[in-house]
């Protein structure tokens, strides 16, 4: 568990189709993060922090025109989505996709299955599974639904997390998982990112908009991302100048970046 | 235990001699005067034992508009001479026999509704009736199994008869390589519970059109399965009527069409009598270049039909570029006093972003997909009463899948191919 993973963002430029023609949205991205590190990323609004998320996990919809992602020194962009997430990456995203008729205990299993290259073994699985459910305080009656169908917001990030101590990523991603939940729920998320970092040594990248779930689960450091790019850097201090003053102060990069 | 005989039909001849028809005269005039005075109503449509009643389809027909008529030409012409092989599996207390068409008619099963129907009908030697007695509750399934033997074209007429009470599962499964019409008529006595499950899978030549219909008992419930795998040309109409009030008809379908298949579903609820309910549920997938498939469901509410509850639902999922969907429901209303009635219809590609979250969880394309083509079908599937053909038509399912060479452009590739293509 102490085996140090690094996944190592550089120089990444990213656009997307428009009417318009290709846009560019992520303008040269650098960040590190490391096995055990909790990187956290705000940013105001459309300035690319999802867009960043997904393209590390390797959505279609985006395209990477420029720069490098690498885990552990492997290329991570000559990567298919399941690849990457073979080797170690995880993506909580912000609006989980229903999927009909798929039961979450089979998806558990089919996904842990995939990742771990053989399948787990039933008793200590179906143990392992009702423990996670438990500390999230996930109704049992969960593992029979289908995939997120009909869950309520906070049951969607919830099944996210569930997915992240279960599958035990090397590092995870955090695509505004705070985004709509009340402060309970909040809670249960957040001590499930902090066992999953205690229990397996995860570097979390954690994107959000408000500093609230810094309260609960502490950044090392914090990046402010504006505009397609990281705009400064710091310490947790930095969360609380942004608690304090908003994001109205990187507002002048914006027309200089478009420059 | 298991009884294997074969019935031949052998005897082209018309053997209906019946003077009942259910068809209205004008209907009958229109529908013989080339058939192009659209009917207003689906209860306008011809429903008769005698052949006359039905002149050759041309395919501009309503109900044969999407169908490919050139192709079954053998089946619509009178004087078809072949056979199915016969294997039948009954429980005990359940008997097979042979009637004649009027006998067969005597039963008040429902008339042909189509020119393929009658001939089925007329042409079949007679029909075999498959008896289910009263109170009767079967562990095991009536299993028919009809296999292809020959080119010769094929009629056959099955009779189910369920008594009061009665509770049947009855399989009839279709294989091989034929051309045939098929009649399927269901009776079933109040207070049944009855389940047909008509599975296709023919191999790729087969032309099979068949007409499924059920007279439904007071307070009895009735579940009609079509899986349709198999065949060139396959059409299966699956009708319901009521006898009295209180009944609960389900009608549900799974089919998978490949490269140069056509499978056509087409239902029709006839809500005649008050507080009965029905269930309507389509579910197809299709891949490669001209797969087609077909569904028409047609729910009339009569004036008589209080307390009606129906709701319909056809849903396809297509998986390649070059098939092609078609779905029709219709929604007839003749009084206003009724529970519910509704329907939908919905045809689409892979959701990209299903495929995109199972696959971030490890979970590689191709079984992605199979997941999410598996769960489209799963709420179809699990009505099925028989684990093992639960089992078989999953599988079958999957088979078709791993086949698949995806067009859909839903493909994961790398970003920077995604760029090149761009």
């Amino acid at each position: 568990m102490s085996t140090q993973h690094t996944l190592e963002i550089k120089g990444l430029t990213v656009s997307v189709e428009t009417e318009d023609g290709p846009k560019e949205i992520l303008r040269g991205v650098d960040l590190t993060v490391k096995s055990g590190e909790t990187h956290a990323i705000m940013g105001p609004n459309g300035s690319g922090k999802s867009t960043l998320a997904y393209s590390v996990a390797g959505h279609p919809k985006y395209t990477v025109t420029g720069g490098t992602v690498t885990l552990d020194g492997e290329d991570v962009l000559a990567m298919s989505v399941d690849e990457r997430a073979r080797a170690g990456l995880f993506l909580a995203m912000q609006y989980p996709v229903e999927v009909p008729g798929v039961t979450v205990s089979n998806f558990l299993r089919t996904a842990k299955t995939a990742v771990d290259g053989e399948a787990p073994k039933l008793r200590t699985w179906v143990k392992d599974v009702k423990t996670a459910m438990g500390n999230l305080k996930m109704d049992p009656a969960f593992a029979e639904r289908s995939v997120n169908e009909g869950f309520s917001g906070g049951e969607k990030k919830r099944h996210e997390i569930l997915q992240m101590e279960l599958l035990q990523p090397k590092i995870a991603i955090l695509d505004e998982t705070d985004s709509g939940l009340d402060v309970d729920a909040l809670k249960i998320v957040s001590e499930g990112v902090n066992r999953a970092k205690d229990a397996s040594g995860l570097g979390v990248l954690l994107i959000t908009h408000y500093t609230r779930i810094l309260r609960y689960i502490k950044p090392d450091f914090v990046h402010v991302f504006v505009d397609g790019k990281i705009v400064e850097e710091g310490g947790p201090e930095l969360a609380d100048r942004l608690e304090d003053e908003g994001y109205d102060r990187y507002a002048t990069t914006v027309p200089a970046a478009q420059a | 235990m298991p009884v294997a005989d074969t019935l031949v039909d052998t005897d082209a001849s018309v053997t209906d001699a019946s003077p009942t028809t259910h068809v209205d005269p004008q209907t009958a005039a229109a529908a013989s005067a080339a058939g192009f005075v659209p009917q207003q109503s689906r209860a306008e449509r011809a429903a008769s034992f005698d052949v006359a009643a039905f002149p050759l389809p041309s395919g501009r027909e309503e109900e044969w508009r999407f169908t490919p008529v050139k192709k079954l030409a053998a089946l619509l012409a009178e004087g078809a001479t072949g056979h199915l092989d016969w294997t039948t599996s009954l429980p005990e207390g359940v008997t097979t026999s042979t009637i004649s068409a009027a006998e067969a008619q005597g039963l008040g099963i429902l008339p042909p509704q189509d020119r393929a129907a009658v001939l089925a009908a007329a042409s079949a030697d007679g029909a075999v009736l498959v008896d289910v007695p009263a109170e009767a509750e079967l562990t095991e399934p009536v299993r028919i199994r009809l296999d292809g033997a020959g080119a010769d074209p094929v009629h056959a007429h099955v009779v189910v008869r369920a008594g009061r009470f009665a509770k049947a599962v009855v399989v009839v499964e279709h294989a091989g390589s034929a051309r045939v019409s098929e009649l399927l008529s269901v009776v079933t006595g109040d207070g049944s519970d009855i389940t047909v499950v008509s599975v296709q899978r023919w191999s790729d030549d087969t032309l099979h059109l068949a007409q499924h219909d059920a007279l439904v008992g007071r307070d009895a419930r009735f579940t009609h399965v079509s899986v349709t795998l198999g065949g060139a040309v396959v059409r299966v109409n699956a009708n319901v009527r009521y006898a009295g009030p209180g009944a609960d008809a389900t009608l549900l379908g799974v089919y998978f069409a490949d490269a140069g298949q056509h499978l056509e579903h087409r239902s029709f609820v006839d809500h005649n009598a008050p507080h009965c309910k029905s269930r309507v549920t389509y579910k197809g997938a299709l891949q490669g270049e001209t797969a087609r498939t077909v569904w028409v469901g047609d729910v009339l509410i009569r004036a008589e039909a209080e307390g009606t509850d129906t709701y319909e639902l056809n849903r396809n999922l297509v998986l390649t570029d070059g098939a092609r969907a078609d779905s029709v429901p219709n929604l007839e209303i003749e009084t206003g006093e009724i529970e519910g009635a509704g329907h939908a219809s919905a045809t689409g590609r892979f959701d990209d972003l299903q495929l995109f979250y199972l696959q971030a969880r490890g979970i590689p394309e191709d079984e992605a997909k199979r997941l999410v083509v598996r769960g489209f079908f799963v709420d179809v599937i699990r009505e099925i009463p028989l684990a093992d053909l639960r089992d078989e038509i999953t599988a079958a399912i999957e088979e078709e899948l791993a086949t698949t060479d995806y067009a859909a452009p839903t493909q994961q590739t790398p970003s920077q191919h995604a760029s090149k293509e761009n």
